[in-house]
């Protein structure tokens, strides 16, 4: 899960890390208000989007006046986003941050992150902050310091000491650059974080290092022991199908293609659908409904697939372990039943009960296409999706 | 042969009272695996399915000799139960979990280190169906009917496919040794490689089906390995050519990744090492075959 800037630069003052004074507004005047509130001479303006790279887009603003505040978020709030994370679609401006801005010197970038290879989570750091810090990495590997954290005793002043020098800083910062570190660090540890990155990390002609902008996110796994942090969560950032499949614990992410799959397990889940590909198709969705698709389950499974416009057949492959077929044959029925598909429907059955499954799929008398195999399930498929695609399609 | 588990091996469960393990755990004598009692704190005393249950596993490998544990505990408390295992003195551990946190898994992990290698835990899971050796013990939630005895060695990061990859090659007449899960979580109690290894010193495995999936460094490290160390036959397989793009926060996650993660990326790295890759996913089977075949008629000539 992600959260906005404002919320990560909350959470990473309570563990330490010095961020510049600034609040959140959901209206233009609010913005204007909150500027004068926080009193200085400039503000910067800052789309809170789940994205980086917002600069360059145009959801970063450098105010003078309060008028200038307010013109500023009244372009953003309600306009979209379009950045080089957030893919073509973007993300929806609701909320502004605005901040006291400063005259920095330098700009740092710095992440942590969990490393899958090492197992361990990985401190990243570079003198050369900015937006290239990806192309640096390829180019300059060497221009950015990388430290592994031990997790038993979790990350020592010693190391974050390196890597403050590394940067080359001068004493004054390294010791303020020290606490930053840890403090980050500690609220990675402690939040369950998968990623904190704070870039910039701004140093200051006095000394002070503050964090300028910030990024987090979270293992969705850990939610459930922080509650502080789940509340966090803001849906309108996220697909609203992805978001409303969440909640109904489903796995569900769009596609281009106009063949609708609900599958059990990710790996099988792409797999079938490189395979609908290999045969020609092209998959409308990534759908997995997990272990226990219970036949409620399943019916939604249906109805996401099928707000899908684009939907013109559907592909059921279930290889049940911890799954029965004869359950999901049930769901499958019920569905057709309740919400009337209209498009050819392919079923393909395997692994626990699956006779069970095949019969009650046989038994219902409803124009579903059975597959045995992978192959077969996948060919039937985007045959079913060519023939509907001219006719009107099969009803139940 | 097989690795890791046989029908003699004494297995507890971790979890044994609660509903979803009693339904598998019933499967899992049926297939004749030696299921000798198991945990559940605060019931230690009672008997469930005729075995004897136990507060704790060390009391557990003490009554019983237990060697080996299945774990079906809640997300929340399973890092704690793998540690339990571990300190228990369990060989083996595997666990079906799905939605551990990645730091416990870190500590888990970092928690085996305490152990000597000769004696240290292996952990197999989270996130995955299990372990099962053909027509001898099965340790998981898979449809045990879909094996049969065999020579190749199946391990995969995801378990339905690990079922197709099996399914495809019952399909064919071919049999399996045993099949591992590994699971789908970013980090893995064992991976690819360890499994690897042990197919190798298998006299009865002849070639092994090693199914990834996108994401992680995992299937290089092991190709690599396969090429420098392994003189059986690796057939692979990466799902996940259609897969989105993910969407992705800041820039930390692309700095870090220096291997290919696509499955394209992958598949070209595993025949780079020298495995046979197979074409789709519906074509595990036939690759399989077509390897072993190939092996066959190596042999005749030579």
């Amino acid at each position: 899960m992600d959260i906005h800037e404002y919320q990560a630069k909350e959470l990473l003052s309570g563990y330490g890390v010095p961020i510049q004074r600034g609040a959140v507004a959901y209206s233009a005047e609010q913005a204007s208000f909150v500027a004068s509130e926080l009193g200085g001479w400039h503000w910067a303006v800052k789309a809170q989007i789940h994205s980086g790279a917002r600069g360059k887009a145009g959801g970063i603003k450098l105010c003078r006046t309060y008028h200038e505040v307010q013109e500023a978020a009244n372009g953003m709030l309600g306009s979209r986003l379009v950045t080089a994370q957030t893919g073509p679609e973007g993300k929806i401006v609701q909320r502004v941050y605005v901040e006291v801005a400063e005259k920095f010197e330098r700009e740092i970038y710095f992440g942590i992150v969990l490393d899958r290879k090492a197992e361990r989570v990985r401190i990243i750091a570079s003198a050369q902050g900015g937006m290239e810090i990806e192309e640096l990495a390829k180019t300059s590997p060497e221009a950015i310091l990388q430290v592994i954290v031990e997790p038993a005793v979790g990350l020592q002043p010693f190391q974050a000491r390196e890597i403050a020098f590394g940067l080359g800083l001068n004493i004054k910062q390294v010791s303020r650059a020290v606490a930053a570190i840890l403090g980050a660090y500690r609220a990675f540890r402690a939040l369950d974080a998968s990623m904190v990155e704070i870039n910039p990390l701004v140093v200051t002609a006095d000394d002070r290092v503050i964090a300028l902008d910030a990024k987090m996110s979270f293992d969705d796994n850990a939610l459930f022991r922080h509650p502080n942090v789940s509340e966090m969560r803001d849906l309108l950032q996220e697909d609203p199908r992805e978001a409303e499949a969440s909640q109904d614990n489903l796995s569900y992410i769009g596609l281009d293609g106009d063949i609708g799959c609900i599958i059990n397990g990710a790996g099988l889940a792409m797999a079938t659908m490189d395979t609908i590909k290999y045969a020609g198709g092209e998959p409308a969705n990534f759908l997995d409904v997990g272990g226990g698709a219970s036949p409620e389950r399943v019916a939604k499974a249906f109805k996401l697939v099928l707000s899908d416009g684009k939907v013109k057949a559907i592909l059921v492959n279930i290889f049940a372990g911890i799954n029965r077929c004869d359950w999901v044959a049930q769901g499958v029925v019920r569905a057709v039943r309740e919400i009337g598909i209209k498009v050819p429907l392919v079923v393909r059955l395997a692994g626990t009960n699956e006779s069970e499954g095949r019969k009650i799929i046989k038994d219902s008398g409803l124009p579903i296409i059975s597959a045995d195999t992978l192959a077969d399930a996948a060919q039937k498929s985007v045959a079913a999706a060519r023939s509907s695609a001219g006719v009107p399609g099969v009803r139940p | 042969m097989s690795i890791l588990i046989d029908e003699n091996t004494p297995v507890i469960l971790q979890g044994f009272t609660g509903d979803k393990a009693t339904f598998h755990v019933r499967e899992m004598i049926a297939y004749g695996t030696n299921v000798v009692g198991g945990v559940t704190p605060g019931k230690g005393g009672q008997k469930h399915l005729d075995r004897p249950v136990f507060n704790t596993v060390k009391q557990a490998v003490d009554a019983t000799g237990a060697t080996t544990s299945l774990a079906f505990v809640p997300p929340a408390f399973a890092a704690d139960s793998l540690m339990e295992a571990a300190d228990a003195g369990l060989k083996l551990v595997c666990t079906i979990t799905d939605g551990i946190p990645a730091q416990d898994m870190m500590r888990v992990k970092r928690y085996l280190m305490r152990y000597p290698k000769d004696r240290r835990t292996m952990v197999v899971g989270p996130n995955c169906a299990g372990i099962i050796s053909a027509g001898r013990a099965m340790l998981g939630i898979m449809p045990g009917h879909i094996y049969r005895r065999g020579n190749v060695g199946i391990v995969s990061r995801s378990g339905t496919l690990g079922y197709e990859a099996a399914a495809q090659m019952n399909a064919l007449g071919l049999g399996q040794t045993t099949s591992v899960g590994i699971g789908g979580d970013p980090i893995n109690g064992s991976s690819f490689l360890d499994h690897l290894m042990l197919f190798e010193q298998d006299p009865e495995t002849e070639a092994v089906v090693m199914i990834g999936e996108i994401g992680g460094p995992q299937e290089a490290e092991a190709s690599k390995w396969v090429m420098e160390n392994m003189t059986k036959p690796v057939i692979g397989y990466v799902a996940g050519l259609t897969a989105p793009k993910g969407r992705r926060m800041g820039h930390a996650g692309a700095i870090i990744s220096t291997t290919g993660d696509s499955a394209a990326e992958k598949a070209e790295t595993m025949r780079s090492y020298g495995l046979t890759v197979a074409p789709s996913a519906c074509e595990l089977g036939s690759t399989v075959a077509e390897v072993l075949r190939r092996k066959a008629a190596h042999r005749t000539t030579a």
